[in-house]
């Protein structure tokens, strides 16, 4: 009897240990942030003024500027804009931006630079959205639309738009996406092409100033890429920086020359340089009128957060504060009046801060209604500080206009109060938004490193851990249960907060340890134990082992080159050909190798190779023959693979990051495309690789003779599948006709597209029922015609097929159970039946495994095709060739040589789901994970003759494929863990990040449910023989 | 026996290797505006032929390849004949695993082609000249007890090294360096050459190192 639940429990526990520490690396990685769609307007009243002042609404009474001139420079560090006349031998970057500083030391009282910081999430969308709202980005906004990028919070632009201002945008494309219909005018300009370092400046330039000089505009928003490609495609330290650098000092100086007294001008950058220390940008202000009062310059400037802005502009250029800000005004920009004046300097800052206050106080009691995520505790003492405040702005303002020192005075500690105040909600908001959690991150990538040497060593000493689950499995599960619940139940009652992802953490850290030292301990007993008394076994072992420990270097190395390749993001971006690259090595290796170890051919029976060409030369022995026959279909096979893997590349999308790449047709779905003809001939392609699909599946089966017999599973092959099949293609070409096509009978092309995706649905949800409910698909026929006696039984697999193909798959298995059952018979029988007495002919149990997960795969893939494009399915049928060409390699590279090398072809067999990624179709890493299983399942009857390997095979077959997946999730996140501060963290790492923890969680899940049907096949198996053998027998 | 043997393959190896130096040299010297990067193509087919010139030479002249059984003029040009179709196969065939590892198809096939050029030379090649167009002698050298000479051992390794040489120096071209050598085939190579040096350096060092356990079977 096979231990089935243990097997299927310790990969659970394996599988658990790897959510548990993706977890807890996401809780300290990713930022979430809820979305509050709510819009700030003039009329707003402000919560707690019931008496009507001068500030009854959040919009300033007058507005300092009328007019805004935003110049966005990508990449303009703060560097860049010093103007620093010591230096003698300047760098390409350094003083070419001249005029800010010219402009600032000649009229201080109109312009300003400051050194300007963003937030982490860091790429471009990230930022405008930063700088619109006045919100701390966050990498997953949890927002009520998915369907778009536009931006769903109040901004910036939004409200422009609501009080009239006309908004002419030009440049970066983002912007067009985030603000989709909501600029006056507007002219993108595409983005991503980093080689271009003109198309999209020299597209503003044409319009820019002609745009200024017309009257038609209230605000011109121009952002430039040219600096930013610049540093990308060369590096700051070239001439090319120093010529976009002049010639942005040409576009500032041509657009101060054209301004009028009521505009204001804004230069920013975009965003720093990689690093930390160059993350500072430049903000320059300036106005043809007087903007600041002079003499208050501070010796040092302070740092600008970037949201700072949005208060800022909003208030300067008289719209309300977007909802959702909460960044604090610039208040030495609301220093109007004349310097003597300072009591009315000093009530305009306040008042400009305490709108602000205002604002950032609604937007945190809407917020916290909603959400927890804010401590509730600094909440409560912020809103005491506001409330304060309040009180204090009200005796101060409310009244008749008080003088005085003292009043002076007062006002300046309310100034302070409000200053601090938003100061305080910043920084509790970055805290809980904004700020990556570095223990968490380091406990989830600890848990995740613990999980894969687990799995490496479950994986490797299989037969050690499967013959002690109880030290192995359950008192480690218990023991972590244990720690993490008594942790939890310490929490509760010292009175602080359960937090389930800390017990979780201890519960699996706890475990993992424990595991560990029973295994080391276990280890050490059994060799000693082992070594004197059981030989035999001892020797067994250790063959199994070795090549185990010893493992093919190579296919190591690349597998770590694989995981390597995920901390450069270069490699991310092209990481279909990479894969494919190293993919095509392993396969290549397999030959060279086992041509370098002697294998591939008898020696000096060499006939053909690698390299040239291939006189074949048929006066071979008859041994030999079947040998050379192997290593050519394990040529065959590889030549195949490779070249399959080369296909592969017609079916790939494109990143953003990819300048000059075109996504694949196949990508394209039908309803897509304008081309009759064409759309014809896609769709007959993918109609005849559904059949392909299909007939491929059904040979397969014939050929074994799992298509005899009269069970439910049969049906589902023989029905079900055809049936599925005809669905999907009618959902497809109902789908991707327009629908003009149909005139009046569009009502049922609506129900159609209802009902056809359900059927299929629905049929497979009864496919996979039937399989699991009677997974057998032997056809059993006892012969009333005693056979010949002079001639063996004879078998047939099924009619029509060539008597090779019976003798090598099918003779062996049948004819060793037969004659068991035979035997079993006799014995039981004693003696009461003759020599010719009815024989049985079993078809199809040699394949008793491998059909129902066949089966059930065949039914999966047609429903994922179904929610793929069209083309896909055609990669669909390439799979399945290429997991059929992998198991003939496993099985020609294991009659090849002794088992020792099947460690050559296992390693491939598990990296091989690598491909699926690089096809972008998520969901393919399930298929490869089954098709591991059909591949242990190709053992056949064998695996029943030893059902304690056969668990331990599977375990390790499980232990594998989970170790390589779990690596590679370890790997991505190393690399965003150590990355976090890179500029492409949020662009590259972290998607890759989450997709391959979304992709381990599929397969992962897959491959339980796979082992779970393969033990439900086992468990059928054994109830079909207990009821045959005494049926025979009597 | 075997030390002359070993003095005989480092001078060998050094007038190969010097045969890469010159060809980079000498151009540089005599040619306007000749640069690895720049001209690679130039630079790749004078190394590929000053190797394969000096290759010939010096192999014929040492006498490493295989006997002729027949001294015939015919049986000669056959060999010959056998050979060069020997080595444009070979182009071909590194040609297509190239283009299977993910070189463009169409675009840059000339390219793509010079590189199975210089790839057969720096491995086919010398096949050819040590072993003759004797596709099971190939075969047989390449597996582990294969070796019959130190010259077999020195075919292992300097094959061995050129390729992986070459498959290294793809590893740099998807990179955001924005460098010249990073442009397919240049990094390949360049890979390929440095790899092919190397071996012709470390093949006799090896040799020396393990000449104790180096036993070889007679044919």
């Amino acid at each position: 009897m096979m231990k089935r639940v243990p097997v299927l429990a310790l990969l659970l526990w394996i599988c658990l240990l790897f959510y548990v520490g993706t977890w807890i690396f996401l809780s300290g990685f990713l930022l979430v942030k809820v979305e509050v769609n709510r819009n700030s307007s003039c009329k707003d009243k402000p919560f707690s003024k019931q008496d009507s002042s001068h500030t009854e609404h959040f919009c300033w009474s007058e507005p300092r500027f009328k007019r805004a001139v935003i110049l966005i420079i990508d990449a303009l560090q703060y560097d860049f804009a010093r103007f620093d006349p010591e230096i003698k031998d300047p760098r390409p970057f350094q003083n070419k931006l001249g005029v800010l500083s010219e402009v600032v030391a000649s009229r201080p009282a109109h312009a300003r630079l400051y050194p300007f910081r963003a937030d982490p999430p860091t790429t471009t969308m990230q930022r405008i959205k930063g700088f619109t709202t006045g919100s701390l980005p966050t990498f997953v906004d949890v927002c009520s639309n998915f369907g778009t990028n536009a931006i769903q919070e109040d901004n910036l632009i939004h409200q422009l738009g609501q009080n009239g201002k006309r908004v002419v945008f030009m440049g970066d494309d983002t912007w067009e996406n985030l603000f989709p219909n909501q600029f006056h005018r507007s002219l993108p300009f595409p983005s991503f092409i980093v080689k271009d370092l003109h198309t999209v400046d020299n597209g503003i330039l044409q319009h820019l100033c002609s745009t200024v000089e017309s009257s038609d505009w209230d605000v011109v928003i121009a952002h430039f890429l040219g600096v930013d490609h610049c540093g990308h495609r060369y590096s700051p330290d070239h001439h090319a920086m120093a010529d976009k650098l002049t010639q942005m000092d040409q576009v500032v100086r041509s657009v101060i020359e054209r301004l009028q007294n009521d505009t204001l001008l804004v230069v920013l950058g975009e965003h720093g340089g990689d690093s930390q220390k160059e993350t500072d940008a430049a903000l320059f202000l300036f106005s043809p009128s007087a903007l600041f009062t002079v003499g208050q310059e501070k010796a040092l400037q302070e740092v600008v957060p970037q949201i700072d802005l949005v208060p800022t502009l909003a208030q300067l250029l008289g719209i309300p504060i977007p909802y959702s800000n909460i960044g604090k005004v610039m208040v030495e920009l609301f220093a109007l009046g004349s310097p003597e004046d300072g009591s009315a300097q000093e009530r305009r800052q306040a008042e400009a801060l305490w709108i602000n206050a205002n604002q950032v106080n609604r937007y945190l009691d809407t917020y916290s209604l909603a959400n927890k995520d804010l401590s509730p505790m600094i909440l409560a003492h912020l809103k005491d500080m506001f409330l304060l405040a309040t009180t204090e702005y009200k005796t101060l303002f409310g009244g008749p206009l008080a003088g005085g020192p003292e009043h002076s005075s007062r006002v300046q500690a309310l100034i302070a109060t409000l200053q601090l105040y938003l100061n305080q909600v910043r920084e509790m908001c970055q805290a809980s938004w904004a700020r990556f959690h570095p223990l968490r991150m380091a406990v989830g990538n600890a848990v995740l490193a613990t999980a894969c040497a687990l799995c490496f060593i479950t994986s490797d000493f299989a037969d050690v851990v499967g013959a002690s689950y109880r030290r192995l499995l359950w008192i480690p599960v218990v023991s972590g249960t244990v720690a993490g619940g008594g942790f939890a139940l310490w929490q509760f009652s010292t009175g602080s907060e359960v937090e389930v992802l800390s017990s979780l953490g201890m519960a699996a850290l706890v475990s993992q340890l424990s595991f560990f030292w029973n295994f080391c301990r276990r280890k050490a007993t059994r060799v000693f134990v082992h070594q004197p008394s059981d030989l035999l076994n001892a020797t067994a072992d250790a063959a199994q082992q070795r090549p185990a420990l010893t493992w093919p270097s190579i296919p190591l190395t690349i597998f770590f080159l694989r995981c390597a390749s995920l901390f450069s993001d270069s490699y991310v971006v092209v990481e279909g050909r990479v894969v494919t690259f190293l993919l095509s090595t392993l396969a290549i290796y397999i030959p060279v190798q086992m041509n370098w170890a002697g294998r591939l051919l008898l020696p000096f029976e060499a006939q053909k190779s690698a390299p040239p060409c291939l006189p074949l030369q048929p006066s071979t022995p008859a041994a030999s023959s079947s040998y050379k026959k192997e290593s050519l279909t394990l040529l065959g096979c590889t030549g195949f693979l490779v070249a399959s893997l080369y296909s592969s590349h017609f079916f790939h999308g494109c990143r953003d990051e990819q300048g000059n790449c075109k996504p694949s047709a196949f990508l394209t779905p039908l309803s897509g495309l304008r081309d009759i003809q064409l759309r014809n001939f896609r769709y007959l392609l993918s109609v005849s690789s559904v059949v392909a699909w299909v007939c491929l599946v059904r040979r397969w089966m014939r050929h074994y003779g799992n298509m005899n017999s009269k069970s439910p599973a049969v049906l589902v092959a023989r029905c079900g599948l055809p049936l599925v099949a005809t669905f999907v293609s009618l959902y497809w070409a109902m789908s991707s006709a327009p629908a003009e096509d149909f005139g009046n009978l569009q009502e049922v092309v609506r129900l159609a597209l209802l009902v056809f995706p359900r059927a299929v649905y629905v049929l497979f949800g009864l496919g996979v029922a039937v399989v699991c409910w009677d997974p057998l698909t032997v056809f059993l026929k006892s012969r009333k015609e005693p056979a010949p006696s002079l001639l063996p039984p004879t078998y047939r697999a099924s009619t029509g097929v060539s008597l090779q193909a019976e003798l090598q798959h099918l003779i062996p298995h049948i004819y060793q159970r037969m004659r068991k059952s035979l035997r079993a018979g006799e014995r039981e029988g004693a003696g009461r039946e003759d020599d010719g007495q009815p024989t049985m002919e079993a078809y199809g149990l040699g394949t008793v495994y491998s059909a129902p997960l066949l089966l059930v795969l065949a039914l999966l893939g047609l429903v994922l095709a179904m929610l793929h494009p069209e083309g896909l399915m055609l990669s669909f049928v390439l799979l399945l060739l290429q997991a059929c060409a992998i198991l003939h390699m496993h099985s020609a590279a294991t009659s090849l040589s002794t088992p020792g090398s099947r460690a050559v072809s296992c390693p491939l067999l598990l990296l091989w789901p690598l491909v699926c990624e690089s096809t972008k179709a998520g969901k393919r890493g399930r298929r490869a994970g089954e098709g591991e299983d059909g591949e242990e399942a190709v053992m056949e009857m064998k695996l029943r003759e030893d059902p304690d390997r056969f668990s331990t095979a599977l375990l390790q077959l499980g232990a594998r494929y989970l170790f390589i997946h779990g690596a590679q999730l370890l790997a991505s996140v190393c690399s965003a863990t150590i990355l976090r501060r890179h500029l492409m963290v949020w662009k590259i790492f972290a998607p890759k990040f989450i997709f391959e923890a979304s992709g381990f969680a599929v397969t992962s899940v897959c491959l339980l449910l796979g082992l779970a049907l393969v033990m439900r096949v086992d468990s059928a198996v054994s109830d079909w023989f207990k009821r045959l053998i005494p049926a025979h027998s009597r | 026996m075997k030390d002359i043997e070993i003095k005989g393959m480092v001078s060998a190896h050094c007038i190969i290797a010097l045969s890469i130096v010159m060809a980079t040299i000498v151009p540089a010297v005599l040619l306007d505006d000749f640069s690895v990067y720049g001209t690679h193509l130039v630079w790749l087919y004078i190394c590929t032929a000053g190797v394969a010139a000096v290759n010939i030479a010096v192999y014929t002249l040492l006498g490493v390849s295989p006997p002729a059984k027949k001294n015939t003029l015919s049986h000669k040009v056959a060999k010959v004949s056998k050979s060069c179709l020997y080595f444009m196969f070979s182009c071909l065939l590194f040609h297509g695993i190239v283009v299977l590892y993910g070189a463009p198809l169409l675009e840059s096939a000339s390219e793509t082609f010079s590189f199975a050029v210089l790839l057969s030379t720096f491995t086919t090649l010398r096949c050819l000249c040590i072993l003759g167009p004797n596709v099971q002698a190939w075969i047989r050298v390449f597996s582990r007890n294969g070796a019959m000479s130190i010259w077999d051992t020195s075919l292992q390794i300097t094959t061995a090294s050129s390729v992986t040489g070459a498959w290294l120096g793809a590893f740099p071209i998807p990179l955001d360096w924005e460098r010249p050598w990073q442009v397919w085939p240049i990094s390949c190579t360049l890979g390929a050459t440095l790899g092919f040096v190397a071996g012709l350096f470390i093949a006799p060092l090896w040799i020396h190192w393990h000449r104790k356990q180096l036993t070889y079977k007679s044919k």
